[in-house]
C-alpha cells in the first residue's frame, strides 16, 4: 500500500495502543455499573477513580469531585456554558466569549442569546489573539462567565490564558476555557492560571472518541443541563462510559508522561514544516496564526490563488491527510469564520491548509509533505484565472481593498457571528 | 429552536463555522465519499485548461467570497467553436464541470452550444453532490457570456460585460 501520511490530528489521533490495551478488559470482564455495589460495580468504580485522578493530575487540578467525565468536548462546554449561565443568573445574565470560537461554544452561546442573556464576542487581531483591555472593558456587573479557548482549532494560536485567568479572578468572573486541542500538549496548571471551568476531549489526545471531561472548580456554581440519575454529581446524568474514561484516563497519563520530550519534538517537527513549506521557493504562502503563541502540533498555512478542497483533494491522492477551513469542502458555502475573523480577504482565506501533528508523526513524513506539496500547488495556480498582479475584478469589489492584516471590521464581525 | 426529526428533514449548519477534514484517502479509480469517479477523473485531468491570446469571446463568473471564479476563453469559425480554453479557481466540482463544459461545446455551433445547461454539464458528469450543484457548476453560464461576448463584438457594439455576479 501506498504511504499514508495523517497530519490531521486536529480532527482526531490515532488511539494509542497503550490505551486500547487498557480499555479492552472493561468491554468483557469488569464491565459492572460503577453504581453497583457488588464486586463488579467496585471494580468499574475504582477504575473511575483512578482515571478521574490520572486527568486531574495533568492539569494540575488538585482536590476530588472537581472533574466530570462527559462525551465529549462538546458537552463539557455546554455543561460548563449553560451551567454557568443558568446557575448565576442572580448575579447577572452577560457572558463574554470570542468570535473564534470552537461551533461548541458559539453555537451555545447563541442559543444564550436567544434565551434572554447578552453576549459580547470579542475580535481578535492578525494573529488571532483578543486585546486584554478589550476584554477588561467587556466586564460589567452582570458578567457572569469569559468563555475563550485556550487555543484554537484552525490556527493553532495560544491566548495568554493566564492574563485572563488573573483578570477575570480579579473581577470576581466565571472563567471557562475550552481547551480541547491544548490539553496534553501544553502544560496546563488549572490553579496557577486560575481557570474554573476546562473543557477537555479524549480522542484529540491519542484517546478514544465519545468521551471527554468538564473541570468544575470547587464552589463552582452550575446548573445541570441533563437530568437523570444524578451521576457525577448530578452534573451529568447517565451511567459512565467506563471503557472510555479508562483510556481517556491511560491517554492522560501518557501526555503527562511523554509531554517533557514530546512538546519539544512537535516543535521541532511543526517549525521544520513551516521552513520547509515557506521555504520551498513557491511564491505567496503564509503562515496563519501567531508565529510564536502557538500549538506546538499546528501549521496552518495559506496559498494565495489556489481553493483549498482541491489542495486537500490532490494531497489525499499522493496519501497525505489534512484539513481546510474553505468552503467548498463544508457544508456551508462561506470560508472559516476564523480565517475572516483574523482579517483574510475571502479569496485569501479560501486558500488555506491546515496541517497537525500527533504522537506518531515522523521526521520522514513531514519531509514527504514538504517535497510532495510544491508541485500540487503550482498545478493549481496553473489552473487558476488570479494570480501575482491579476487580481479579480468585477464581482465582490467591496473585497478588493481589503488588506490582508486589517483588523475584524463589520461584515467579518457579522459572518463570524452568525 | 425545537428540532423535530424526520427522514427527510434538511441539516443545516450555521455558516462558516466548519474546518473539513480529509476526505477520504484512495485512489481516485473509485472516486470518493463526495465526489463521483468521473468528477475526479476530469477534476485531477482536467482538458483545456489555459489561457488563449486574442480569443473571440470571453465569459467570466463568479466571485470569490463563494470561493469559484471562472474565465472561459472561445475562438469561433464560420460560427463554430473551433478552440476553448479554460482558467478555474475552486473546487473539484468548479475545474470538473470547467473542464467537460469545454468538451461538450467544442466542435458545436454557437446554437446548440449556447443552449448547454447546468443539469446537462452535471448529467455528464454523472451527478454532482447537491451543494456543488449551484455554487459550483458555473461552467455553462461561463460559456453563455463567452458567445454573448463574441456575438456583441461581432455586431461592432461596444464590448459587453463579460462578468457576472452569481
Amino acid at each position: 500500500m501506498e504511504k499514508r501520511v495523517y497530519l490531521d490530528h486536529g480532527a482526531t489521533t490515532m488511539v494509542d495502543p497503550l490505551v486500547v490495551e487498557e480499555m479492552l478488559p472493561f468491554f468483557t470482564q469488569r464491565y459492572g455499573n460503577p453504581s453497583s455495589l457488588h464486586e463488579f460495580g467496585t471494580e468499574a468504580k475504582n477504575a473511575l477513580d483512578k482515571a478521574r485522578e490520572r486527568v486531574m493530575r495533568l492539569i494540575n487540578a488538585g482536590l476530588e469531585k472537581e472533574l466530570v467525565f462527559t462525551s465529549g468536548g462538546t458537552e463539557a462546554d455546554n455543561i460548563a456554558i449553560q451551567g454557568a449561565a443558568f446557575g448565576n443568573m442572580s448575579k447577572g445574565k452577560h457572558i463574554i466569549t470570542s468570535v473564534i470560537e470552537h461551533p461548541a461554544v458559539k453555537n451555545t452561546c447563541k442559543h444564550l442569546e436567544k434565551n434572554g442573556f447578552e453576549v459580547t464576542w470579542l475580535p481578535v487581531d492578525q494573529h488571532g489573539l483578543i486585546d486584554m483591555y478589550e476584554l477588561a472593558e467587556a466586564i460589567r456587573e452582570d458578567t457572569t462567565l469569559i468563555s475563550l479557548m485556550f487555543a484554537n482549532n484552525e490556527i493553532g494560536t495560544v491566548q495568554d490564558i493566564f492574563a485572563i485567568g488573573a483578570l477575570a479572578r480579579e473581577r470576581g468572573v466565571l472563567f471557562h476555557t475550552d481547551a480541547v486541542q491544548a490539553v496534553g500538549k501544553v502544560e496546563i496548571d488549572v490553579n496557577k492560571l486560575n481557570i474554573d471551568l476546562l473543557s477537555l476531549s479524549a480522542h484529540k489526545m491519542h484517546g478514544p472518541k465519545g468521551i471527554g471531561a468538564l473541570y468544575v472548580r470547587k464552589d463552582t456554581k452550575l446548573k445541570p443541563i441533563i437530568f437523570g440519575g444524578g451521576h457525577e454529581w448530578g452534573l451529568r446524568s447517565s451511567t459512565e462510559n467506563v471503557p472510555g474514561i479508562v483510556g481517556l484516563g491511560k491517554a492522560a497519563d501518557l501526555c503527562r508522561m511523554e509531554m517533557p520530550e514530546e512538546t519539544p519534538r512537535l516543535v521541532g517537527l511543526r517549525d521544520r514544516l513551516i521552513r520547509g513549506v515557506l521555504g520551498s521557493g513557491m511564491d505567496e504562502v503564509y503562515l496563519n496564526g501567531h508565529p510564536e503563541k502557538r500549538l506546538p502540533n499546528n501549521a496552518h498555512f495559506r496559498f494565495s490563488y489556489i481553493e483549498g478542497e482541491g489542495l486537500l483533494l490532490l494531497l489525499d491522492a499522493k496519501g497525505i491527510a489534512a484539513s481546510t477551513g474553505s468552503a467548498c469542502s463544508s457544508t456551508s458555502l462561506e470560508p472559516s469564520a476564523v480565517l475572516t475573523a483574523i482579517g483574510l480577504r475571502h479569496d485569501l482565506a479560501h486558500g488555506s491548509l491546515r496541517c497537525t501533528l500527533g504522537r506518531f508523526t515522523t521526521q520522514d513524513e513531514i519531509d514527504h509533505v514538504i517535497k510532495e506539496l510544491p508541485p500540487i500547488v503550482q498545478k493549481l495556480r496553473d489552473m487558476s484565472p488570479v494570480g501575482k498582479g491579476r487580481e479579480w475584478f468585477g464581482a465582490d469589489d467591496d473585497e478588493n481593498d481589503h488588506d490582508h492584516h486589517h483588523e475584524l471590521d463589520d461584515e467579518d464581525n457579522n459572518l463570524a457571528r452568525e | 429552536m425545537t428540532i423535530i426529526m424526520n427522514w427527510t428533514m434538511k441539516i443545516t449548519t450555521s455558516p462558516g463555522n466548519s474546518i473539513i477534514s480529509g476526505i477520504g484517502f484512495g485512489s481516485f479509480d473509485r472516486g470518493n465519499r463526495v465526489y463521483n469517479k468521473k468528477v475526479m477523473e476530469l477534476f485531477t485531468n482536467p482538458k483545456n485548461v489555459g489561457e488563449m491570446e486574442n480569443p473571440d469571446g470571453v465569459g467570466r463568473v463568479g466571485n470569490p467570497k463563494c470561493g469559484d471564479m471562472m474565465e472561459l476563453y472561445i475562438r469561433v469559425k464560420d460560427g463554430i467553436i473551433t478552440e476553448i480554453k479554460f482558467k478555474t479557481f475552486g473546487c473539484a466540482a468548479a475545474i470538473a464541470t470547467s473542464s467537460m463544459v469545454t468538451e461538450m461545446a467544442k466542435g458545436k455551433n454557437l446554437e446548440e452550444a449556447g443552449c448547454i445547461t447546468k443539469q446537462q454539464v452535471a448529467d455528464e458528469l454523472e451527478g454532482l453532490p447537491p451543494l456543488k450543484m449551484h455554487c459550483s457548476n458555473l461552467a455553462a453560464d461561463a460559456l453563455k457570456l463567452a458567445i454573448e461576448d463574441y456575438r456583441s463584438k461581432q455586431a461592432g457594439e461596444p464590448q459587453a460585460d463579460t462578468s457576472e455576479e452569481v
